[in-house]
């Protein structure tokens, strides 16, 4: 039989290696279910993995899209991995994302069709606000009133998606879009937009701020003490409170943090790829960050990895579903999958698996 | 005298990977004899109850229980040949009564009406006060030992293993106990008693084994031998007391005032209060049973709890509403009682954990940011002054033994050269050698000028190290008296003792 054996010190091979055996198991159980749709299994992980990249047909299209998903996908992660760290909770970061975006483009379409350098700015500033706001919201009932963050900033993401209806259909709607829902697109007004910054790349300034997000975390994590205190937090509370950690500061802050963080990137989305404010302009960036910040193991190098690797799951995923009729629902399986994996090998790095031979003994 | 073996043990091996916890040990314990199994913390003691006890299996050896081959593979048959074991840490639910926890340590538990009455009977005849319907979140840490024997008395051994009982008990407390456990032995009952308290020991047992390294070094008769005898053989080297330097105490450096706090947890003890005054070169022992409000204290004088500024003065100047940082910056570090988890975060390297406390007087951040070699060259410091036996500072805390870890925390708080020092148990669990050399470094620490408050349940270590003693209990301090020309039963009235507490519960255990 195997036993579970607890490692005296986790082991930094596998902290790093669980990442790459989740991927290769997932690949293999994803296989397993390809064949049973009756598909073929190399053909779907090869259209899912090779393809958006490397398909003289569809990389043209396909290479761009990858920085353009992975961009919000690893800004909203790294948010949320600092909070993670400290065992706070956001769970709402697509709510933070929503009211980002209505800032930002609020900001941006109050000045229309004034062309000025600031605008722009403006909306970053102004985006940002929006998502920290919001998530100050779960931050300080917590802090105050100690309710659940988990629950709050979650519930609030169904608000904020009212409160994006609402302005698609009222305040923010476009006046000359012939009564269709739905605001300005702010691609069309050259102050506001968030253009592609080298042609061909997907490269914009959502992941111009994502690299930069990268590696200040990665900065304050290793060489601040602030970053000090929120792994101090989340591994040994007393400790933390011995060492002069006050909880509540602590709360308050990574909540600011991953809620700007979100709130950047809905602004940048917003005035960039999607382009306007409109009912189904989200698509769910906020939960799969969750995804991300874990895969990548709550490290900001592994994040940027874990946010590309997603992205590419999402764009290989379509290419499937368009080239071999794979279902949807299969694909959202598959990266289901991966999350399951990702976990389940979890262990190695805390614990070795031994084979016993004699089962009674092993007790 | 001869004596029938009960349990003899024969080349008995157990490795784990990179220690060899158990070296070839062999011994025997007698029908109705107390055995005591002597050695520093990590000499092999509990790896080698543990397998008597069918936690654990040897590598190599065997062992007899009434000349029959025994390998138990499972406490349960090891319970039902009538071995049973007391542990240190109490594996008792704080929500139940105390049948109820009696009931879910035993293999099949009568009905809880008669189990009551067995329990009543069983602590009558044993002289162990004990109500079977009080909740055991209410009891003091010796009733709650209590419960854990009378559950092992209750199945009938022939060998009860006691793994350092007296730790958390008052001196009349280990008094009871001693009564106890000598009516067992008169009774055929075979006891292994562990420690490294050689007095205890002395008082105690017949025959004793001592181990080191997970070998044996020695065996003896404790009454034959003086205890610094087995002291010596226990560690393998001489050891020194403690000096102190007898110096004039300075002016008053730590004021506490009417400190009264709520404690945040629920069966915790509220401080009600609290004063007293300590003085430049100046120790001052506080003593007390478990759970008698110690950690609040650490917790009102290390800055985790904040109280109005003047209850908590330093020179004068009132600290009270301030927090951990700050009160380090005006000179106060303490080192809670629990090492790993408050006192340093077991995951984290030693390096990180130097970083944890020692970060403002040391002056280990520029603007913010973590000045590594800085505290790279501290924790090393710390390392070496201190004799902290370790691969290398980059290893996780909980990966060091108790007495290394203490030996680190107190060294981190120490070499910031404090003015005022407060430590929380400073060597509990700690081995003979480790514990004399913290209470030396605390020492020097009080001769250079510092005022120390030692929080400590072990009353031999007040009275070695304290110029001034005072007693916790329920929450409320005694007026502190010199220690010098106390005796022990006085300490033992001041801790609120014995005297106090059971003479009043025996009649109203008996009557319930």
């Amino acid at each position: 039989m195997f036993i579970l054996e607890k490692r005296p010190t986790p082991s930094k091979f596998w902290a790093w290696g669980t990442p790459f055996l989740a991927v290769v198991l997932t690949m293999i159980a994803g296989s397993i279910m390809f064949a049973v749709l009756g598909k073929n299994p190399f053909e779907a992980i090869r259209t899912i993995f090779w393809d958006p990249l490397f398909n003289e047909q569809f990389a043209a299209y396909s290479r761009p899209q990858l920085l353009v998903k992975a961009g919000p996908l690893i800004l909203i992660a790294i948010g949320l991995s600092l909070g993670f760290r400290a065992g706070i909770w956001n769970i709402g970061a697509e709510g933070q994302y929503i009211m980002g975006a209505i800032f930002g483009a609020g900001v941006g379409l109050a000045f229309y069709p004034l062309d000025a350098f600031y605008i722009f700015p403006l909306m970053v500033i102004a985006g940002a606000a929006g998502g920290l706001l919001w998530a100050m919201i779960p931050a300080i009932l917590k802090t105050r009133f100690s309710t659940n963050e988990i629950l709050v900033s979650l519930l609030l993401v169904y608000v904020a998606e009212n409160i994006l209806a609402s302005m698609s259909l009222g305040l923010l709607r476009n006046p000359e879009g012939g009564g269709f829902p739905g605001s300005r697109n702010l691609s069309q007004y050259d102050a506001a937009a968030n253009h592609e910054l080298f042609a061909g790349t997907g490269m914009h300034w959502g992941v111009v701020a994502a690299f930069i997000a990268v590696i200040a975390s990665y900065i304050l994590l290793q060489r601040h003490m602030l970053g000090f205190q929120i792994k101090l937090a989340g591994q040994a509370p007393r400790a933390a409170r011995f060492a002069g950690v006050s909880p509540n500061k602590l709360v308050v802050l990574c909540m600011a943090i991953s809620g700007a963080l979100a709130g950047l990137a809905g602004v940048f989305e917003v005035s960039g790829p999607a382009g306007q404010i409109s009912i189904d302009f989200n698509v769910g960036y906020g939960f799969t960050a969750i995804i991300v910040a874990f895969l990548g193991r709550l490290n900001p190098i592994g994040i940027l990895l874990a946010g590309l690797l997603m992205a590419l799951t999402y764009i290989g995923g379509e290419l499937a579903q368009f080239m071999l009729g794979l279902p949807s629902a299969a694909i959202q399986a598959f990266q289901g999958m991966l999350l399951f994996f990702l976990l389940a090998v979890d262990l190695l790095s805390n614990y070795r698996i031994r084979l016993m031979l004699f089962a009674k003994e092993a007790r | 005298m001869t004596r029938e073996t009960l349990l003899s043990i024969e080349g008995i091996s157990k490795s784990y990977p990179g220690v060899k916890a158990n070296d070839d040990v062999s011994f025997r314990i007698g029908e109705g004899e107390v055995h005591a199994l002597l050695g520093e913390n990590g000499a092999g003691k509990s790896t080698l109850v543990k397998m008597i006890y069918g936690l654990v299996k040897p590598d190599e050896g065997k062992m007899a229980f009434r000349r029959e081959g025994y390998a138990p593979s499972e406490p349960r048959e090891a319970r039902s040949l009538g071995v049973a074991m007391v542990f240190q840490h109490f594996s008792l639910f704080d929500a139940l009564n105390v049948a109820e926890n009696v009931a879910l340590g035993m293999d099949n538990p009568p009905p809880m009406r008669e189990l009551a009455s067995r329990i009543r009977e069983v602590s009558e005849s044993y002289g162990l006060p004990l109500d079977p319907s009080r909740l055991v979140g209410d009891l003091s840490a010796g009733e709650r030992q209590r419960v854990e024997i009378i559950r092992c008395l209750l199945q009938d051994p022939k060998l009860l293993i006691m793994d350092e009982p007296t730790s958390v008990l008052t001196p009349q407390e280990v008094e009871i106990l001693f009564h106890t456990l000598r009516k067992l032995a008169a009774e055929g009952t075979s006891i292994l008693y562990i420690s490294h308290k050689l007095e205890e020991i002395k008082a105690l047992c017949d025959e004793a084994t001592i181990l080191r390294r997970g070998k044996v070094v020695g065996t003896c008769t404790p009454r034959e031998q003086s205890a610094r005898e087995m002291a010596e053989m226990m560690v393998g080297a001489t050891l020194n007391a403690p000096e102190r330097a007898a110096t004039e105490p300075g002016p008053v450096a730590l004021t506490v005032t009417d400190l009264s706090v709520a404690s945040p947890s629920a069966f915790g003890t509220s401080l009600k209060g609290v004063g007293f005054e300590v003085r430049q070169g100046e120790v001052l022992g506080i003593g007390g049973v478990a759970g008698n409000g110690q950690d609040e204290l650490l917790l009102a004088l290390s800055g985790e709890i904040r109280t109005p500024a003047e209850t908590v003065r330093i020179h004068g100047r009132g600290i009270g509403h301030l927090g951990p940082n700050e009160r380090r910056r005006d000179g106060v570090c303490t080192a809670p009682e629990e090492r790993l988890g408050h006192a340093a975060a077991p995951d984290m390297s030693l390096m990180e954990n130097a970083l944890l406390s020692a970060s403002v007087r040391k002056n280990l951040t520029r603007r913010g940011f973590i000045d590594w070699q800085g505290t790279r060259d501290y924790a090393e410091g710390v390392v070496k002054t201190f004799d902290v036996r370790t691969p290398g500072i980059g290893t996780a805390a909980r990966a060091l033994s108790g007495g290394n870890l203490q030996k680190f925390v107190l060294g981190r708080e120490i070499m910031q050269e404090p003015e005022v020092i407060i430590v929380n148990q400073p060597t509990w669990g700690v081995d003979a050698a480790a514990a004399a050399f913290i209470r030396q470094a605390l020492l020097n620490r009080a001769a250079a000028g510092a005022a120390v408050v030692v929080i400590s349940q072990d009353i031999d270590e007040i009275m070695e190290i304290a110029d001034r003693f005072a007693a916790l209990n329920e929450g409320r301090l005694s007026e502190p008296v010199p220690t010098q020309g106390l005796t022990i039963d006085q300490i033992g009235l001041m801790l609120g003792g014995a005297h106090g507490m059971h003479d009043a519960e025996v009649p109203h255990h008996v009557h319930p």
